[in-house]
């Protein structure tokens, strides 16, 4: 029996072994891999202003500014001594929840407040209100796999006809129309959308009901899924991951996450000359035709998806930070600026690119660069 | 794998002697003793008690504000100006997926109990016993992940053959192109998660049969299939369906692997092939993040929907398990 027993420990312990070092081996590789990219970062947040930053500052919201705001936060902290910027990606919904209940400095957001969220803010923001404030903007990539054709070109109708279930066969006189000279396959379409609730399916029905207005008519502000048929598929990397699966399967979601599993992606036909790519620097020149709708310190902006600028592509999203004008908590306020400062800076903009994202154009950025120091 | 250790189910009634009972506590370690399990019991109750109100609260706030119907209603927009929400569909997607799921596993969890506890010499009895345990202990994300990146594709094959020879049954009838995922691979998936609970309760069942029922009808002559139906089958019958209903429990419960493989849709459709459905508890995963504060109380008042299922079905198996205490699965 007890013979029996050591043979059990010895071959438990065999198993630790090879486990434990698959786990040390496993953590090696990601070092490696990062270590690169965070120096380079490190060396390059060289004046970052800290006046005054201290302690904690919480933050929470949307999931599609995370990748940007770990590269800030690294940055940041980097620069100034002790002092934690946290950011908890749980969704615009849940971070304005949060904002609203003083829980957190500051909020992500893929949309601007509603007036009833402004109105809730003003019991947070003491003699103030919730403002928003663009920070970061990234195209929107539909992306495709279809064997054996490169370059497809779409325009917002038939986009809004292909996720609606109206066109279901890749050579559709539609599509072919827009993409002469191309021999598109006899293959039904398979459109996936997001299963969960997103800014990102907000932001492309935005776009949908704006640019192709006949053909979409699905309210424009629902986070979830509207239209009836297609399939789903839970979060961006489930939609890349079904679309580079199967074929003849189109979907949409951050560039990021296109360029990561290399799908190609949509060329849009807005009008312009040239049909335009999804790319950061083409995000930028349309969110450069945005107009600013809020008053006052509020930068709220409304996009023009209808935008016909050379090369400027239109399914984009802004993400706010969403804080008080007026009455912010005394500890954080001097963090809180701080932050922001850098974010908005030349500097931190710059990075932006570097994580998939498209810097705000310059007239915006300026913009907010004005409004940070005044908060209070 | 090599930390396997035999598993035997003890001899009943072995060493009852050993401990005698007592009948009236009267030392300080009995009252003590007795103190604390009745403070767990308690503190359970609280518990319970606890979640139901808090569920029952926030179910209140919502519902009251609630514009369809929530029972009847196939919408989720608690967002929406007004809000309408209901669980018609989650509803429906949950019955049907545990149901398929309850198809697929019942059978086959017997088959597995049986042949471990009567087919199988012993070398390969316990060690087979164990893997099906180690099923139960990998988390569901994990299932989830296999089954959208390994199930998915591999069920597409499958789908279509139904499609084209079952077809006519309307339930295998799939209207489109599309992968699956859908409630029939929600339902593989689901069985192959509750396999090892009901394979390890009715296991525990079939080995409490009286060896002398077993030996009686094996001296009638009866070859080994006709002694397990005539003794084994009938003996563990209630052992099966309360293993199957704390099975169904967990089907009804499940989140994570669903959430990652089903493609939802608030539709109701009876083509179990065809991409969507949704259940409880993946309805409150996808939309959790993202909901705002009503959103939130909406999808705990579908979560109470479900609590009460849950409650009612587990409820079901333990008075089973209870009626017939002398064999019971509860020790399982």
């Amino acid at each position: 029996m007890k013979l029996h027993r050591k043979t059990g420990l010895r071959a438990t312990a065999l198993g630790a072994l090879v486990v434990s070092g698959a786990l040390v081996l496993t953590a090696c590789g990601s070092d490696d891999n990062a270590s690169p990219d965070g120096t380079k970062k490190t060396t390059a947040a060289s004046n970052i202003a800290c006046e005054g930053a201290k302690g904690q500052l919480l933050a929470a919201g949307s999931t599609a500014q995370k990748n940007a705001m770990d590269l800030w936060v690294k940055n940041f902290q980097a620069a100034c001594e002790g002092v934690e910027v946290n950011y908890q990606a749980i969704g615009s919904g849940g971070g304005i929840t949060k904002f609203n209940q003083g829980q957190v400095a500051f909020a992500g957001s893929d949309s601007a407040l509603k007036e009833e969220e402004v109105t809730e803010s003003q019991k947070i923001c003491k003699g103030g209100k919730g403002i928003n404030l663009p920070m970061v903007g990234g195209p929107v990539a539909i992306g495709y796999k279809l064997d054996g054709v490169d370059g497809l070109v779409l325009d917002a109708a038939t986009l809004a006809k292909i996720f609606n279930s109206k066109i279901t066969k890749w050579n559709d006189p539609a599509i072919a129309k827009l993409n002469p000279g191309v021999k598109l396959p006899d293959l039904a379409i398979q459109a996936f959308h997001r299963s969960d609730e997103s800014g990102t399916t907000q932001n492309l029905g935005k776009y949908l009901s704006e640019a192709a207005a006949a053909e979409w008519k699905h309210d424009p502000k629902t986070k979830s899924w509207p239209a009836p048929g297609g399939q789903a598929a839970n979060g961006s990397s489930g939609v890349a991951a079904a679309v580079k699966d199967t074929n003849g399967a189109i979907g949409y979601f951050e560039l990021s996450y296109a360029t990561a599993s290399s799908i190609s992606t949509v060329k849009l036909n807005t009008g312009a000359a040239q049909p335009v790519e999804a790319t950061p620097e083409n995000a930028s020149k349309a969110i450069a035709a945005a107009k600013v709708k809020g008053t006052g310190s509020d930068l709220a902006l409304s996009l023009d998806y209808k935008t016909k600028a050379e090369g400027a592509y239109p399914i984009i999203l802004v993400t706010y930070e969403i804080a008080c004008d007026k009455g912010n908590k005394a500890d954080t306020l001097p963090t809180l600026k701080a932050f922001l400062t850098y974010t908005a800076s030349e500097e931190g903009q710059k990075v932006l690119s570097d994580a998939g994202y498209a810097p705000l154009p310059a007239e915006i950025a300026t913009k907010v660069r004005q409004i940070v120091p005044t908060l209070s | 794998m090599a930390t396997a250790t035999p598993h035997h189910a003890p001899p009943p009634g072995g060493n009852q002697t050993t401990t005698p009972k007592t009948s009236a506590p009267s030392r300080a370690g009995d009252r003590i003793f007795r103190g604390l399990s009745r403070g767990s019991g308690i503190t359970l109750l609280v518990i319970m008690a606890a979640i139901a109100v808090f569920l029952t609260y926030r179910a209140v706030l919502a519902i009251s504000k609630n514009e369809g119907d929530f029972l009847t209603t196939s919408e989720w927009n608690p967002a929406g100006n007004p809000p309408v929400f209901g669980i018609a569909v989650l509803a429906f997607g949950t019955i049907v997926s545990s149901i398929i799921a309850m198809v697929i596993a019942v059978p086959i969890a017997i088959g597995i109990a049986l042949f471990i506890s009567h087919y199988a010499p012993r070398r390969l009895a316990s060690p087979l016993a164990y893997v099906v345990d180690l099923l139960a202990a990998v988390p569901s994300i994990i299932y989830g992940l296999w089954g959208a990146i390994f199930l998915v594709p591999y069920l597409g094959g499958l789908n279509r053959w139904l499609d084209q020879y079952m077809g006519w049954t309307y339930v295998f009838d799939k209207s489109g192109e599309g992968v699956a995922r859908n409630l029939f691979t929600v339902g593989v998936l689901l069985a192959i998660m509750i396999l090892p609970i009901i394979t390890n309760v009715t296991r525990e069942v079939f080995l409490q049969v009286p060896r002398m029922h077993e030996e009686a009808a094996l001296a009638l002559g009866a070859t080994r299939w006709e002694t397990i139906r005539m003794s084994v089958l009938p003996f563990g019958r209630s052992g099966i369906i309360s293993a199957s209903m704390l099975g169904l429990g967990r089907a009804l419960g499940e989140t994570m692997a669903v959430a990652v493989v089903l493609s939802p849709s608030f539709l109701i459709s009876g083509h179990i092939l065809d991409p969507g459905g949704g259940t409880f508890a993946q309805n409150i995963a996808a939309k959790f993040n993202e909901a705002n504060e009503f959103g939130r109380d909406a999808l705990i008042a579908s979560g109470l929907v479900l609590f009460v299922i849950t409650l009612l079905v587990n409820g079901a198996a333990r008075w089973i398990i209870g009626r017939r205490k002398e064999y019971s699965g509860a020790n399982a």
